[in-house]
């Protein structure tokens, strides 16, 4: 059985460096890309490679609401807005020169943040990870439940939240 | 022993030889050979769904249907098969053709990954997740992205207005699937499907739910067939208004993937609704009728699986031919007035059942397995 323990890690690690390679292409694609619709496809794939590494690490439920929310809720809903937009086909103009240099210090910043966070928590994160599979119904429980380590209260706030995005939208498109 | 032919290959001892002569090889062959046979069984299911709507629609109406090739035209979508398989894909000017040709993938992909999902028969699941029911409403939600991207990638209006209908019946008609689910859900406390079916062995969920789970039901039924955009909801492929949709522009081997998806669609709904609220593979019981129950597990479980996904299949295409077209603010309406605060009200009653304890299981405790 050694033999087959030591396959499994390998064709994880494959798995793992075909996602990651597909998910840092594709968002860089998403960036440069000078179509909009191609843009959203190419977030969609990024989107779809963040799943799959959750499905490795053994999250189902968090792989399944990926995949609900993101690419079958939130994705449809862009490309749908991007289909309605005066017109999806044109090219996207590129931004001039200085703020060109802006985004490139921006974001080198961002990558050194989230570089340095990454570094210096990686072993804590190591000895974090439960490799055991999370129950749904532990799951349910625990959103809502009013103990220690539960949710009941961040997810009422949350919907809270969202309702006044609801009615903030309303608003917005009511006054012209 | 008859009782094993529900297990063909612990039957056969197919599995047992593969360990054996493999060694620890024999799980990468297992996945593999999984994979072919589920492409296999996604193409041979769609031919033979083709086949039989054929026949059903010319019976339905007044018709022989399909009668040259082979006795009663039984290798009639054989030929259909071969024909699209040799037709030339046309390639046109000015579309998007990356987004044009990922489109069918789009629809083909998200179809073969529900797929892997359904309990075909005892044991014979290529994935039993924990959290089945939503894997499977979130997995099918990918297929309308390949619809919208057909739609805008083909660079014509007639496409483009069939995905944006597409796009807003799918949206709104996977909301009400996937509640009429999350009802029974609450029905059984648990997302996977093995676990839903060993729990229907005396009382179906359809039974055991009474108000709730027949009203589930419906409108599970509804909202599938509006899904696929069949039936009385094909507005998208509108013939009369629309050309063909949003896969007008479509030629040989790539139209055939999206007829593909839209029979396999309709096959996963009707397999999903017999797994969720039918008891799935599991034969016809009754508590105490011991010769009787006996009797049923001889006929092995794919058997009851097909037989009665059959039967819903066919209430579909009943359905199809039976009722003429919606028009798109009917079929909004329908979804948005009607059936959304149905199901709502539907889920506080049976939360209301399942706390009161009023459910079949409940109220007779025999009938729980």
């Amino acid at each position: 059985m050694g033999d087959l323990g030591g396959l499994n890690i390998m064709a994880e690690q494959i798995i793992f460096y075909i996602l990651a390679v597909l998910i840092a292409i594709f968002s860089v694609l998403a960036v440069t890309s000078k179509h909009i619709i191609r843009s959203a496809t190419y977030l969609l794939f990024v989107l779809l490679g963040t799943a799959g590494l959750y499905i490795l690490l053994g999250y189902y439920y968090l792989f399944a609401v990926q995949i609900a929310v993101y690419a079958g809720g939130v994705m449809v809903l862009f490309i749908f807005a991007i289909l309605l937009t005066n017109r999806p086909g044109e090219k996207v103009k590129s931004e001039r020169k200085d703020r060109r240099i802006a985004a490139g210090i921006t974001s080198l910043a961002g990558i050194a943040f989230c570089g340095h966070i990454i570094y210096w928590n990686i072993n804590k994160v190591y000895s974090l990870v439960v490799p055991d599979e999370q129950k749904v119904q532990e799951i349910g429980l625990n959103l809502m439940g009013t103990e220690k380590y539960q949710y009941l209260l961040p997810f009422e706030f949350i919907s809270v939240l969202l309702l006044a995005c609801i009615v903030g939208a309303i608003m917005i498109a009511r006054r012209r | 022993m008859l009782l094993e032919f529900s297990q063909p290959l612990e039957y056969t001892g197919l599995a047992n030889w593969f360990d054996t002569t493999l060694g620890s090889w024999s799980l990468p062959v297992k996945l593999i050979l999984v994979a072919v046979a589920l492409l296999a069984a996604y193409a041979i299911i769609a031919m033979i769904l083709i086949y039989v709507e054929r026949k059903i629609t010319a019976f339905f109406q007044a018709r022989i249907g399909p009668n040259r090739v082979g006795k009663y035209g039984i290798l009639q979508s054989v030929a259909d098969v071969i024909k699209i398989l040799l037709k030339e894909i046309i390639h046109i000017n000015n579309v998007d053709k990356f987004l044009f040709f990922a489109a069918p993938f789009f629809m083909v992909v998200a179809s073969m990954l529900t797929f892997g999902a359904i309990p075909f028969g005892k044991a014979l699941q290529a994935v039993d997740f924990n959290i089945g029911v939503l894997y499977v409403t979130a997995v099918s939600s990918l297929g309308i992205i390949g619809v919208l991207l057909a739609g805008w990638s083909s660079n014509n209006k007639y496409s483009m207005i069939g995905a944006m209908r597409s796009g807003a019946q799918f949206v709104s008609y996977e909301l009400s699937a996937g509640f009429a689910l999350m009802t029974i859900v609450v029905l059984t406390g648990t997302m996977s499907f093995s676990e839903m079916i060993a729990k229907q062995e005396f009382c179906w969920n359809i039974f055991n739910g009474h108000i709730s789970s027949i009203i589930a039901f419906v409108i599970y039924l509804i909202s599938g067939h509006a899904e696929t955009n069949r039936g009385p909801f094909d507005l998208p492929e509108a013939e009369s208004e629309l050309t063909a949709g949003y896969h007008t522009e479509y030629s040989g081997l790539q139209f055939g993937f999206f007829y593909l998806a839209e029979y396999l669609n309709m096959f996963i709904i009707a397999s999903i609704a017999t797994t969720v609220f039918l008891g799935g593979w599991m034969p016809i019981q009754i508590h105490g009728f011991d010769g009787f129950n006996q009797v049923m597990w001889y006929i092995p479980s794919y058997a009851w699986f097909f037989g009665k996904t059959g039967v819903l299949i066919f209430l579909s295409l009943w359905v199809r031919w039976s009722f003429p077209r919606l028009r798109i603010d009917q079929l909004l309406n329908l979804e948005w007035k009607y059936l959304l605060p149905i199901n709502l009200v539907n889920i506080l009653v049976m939360v209301i059942l399942v706390i009161a304890g009023l459910t079949l299981t409940d109220l007779f405790p025999i009938l729980a397995s």
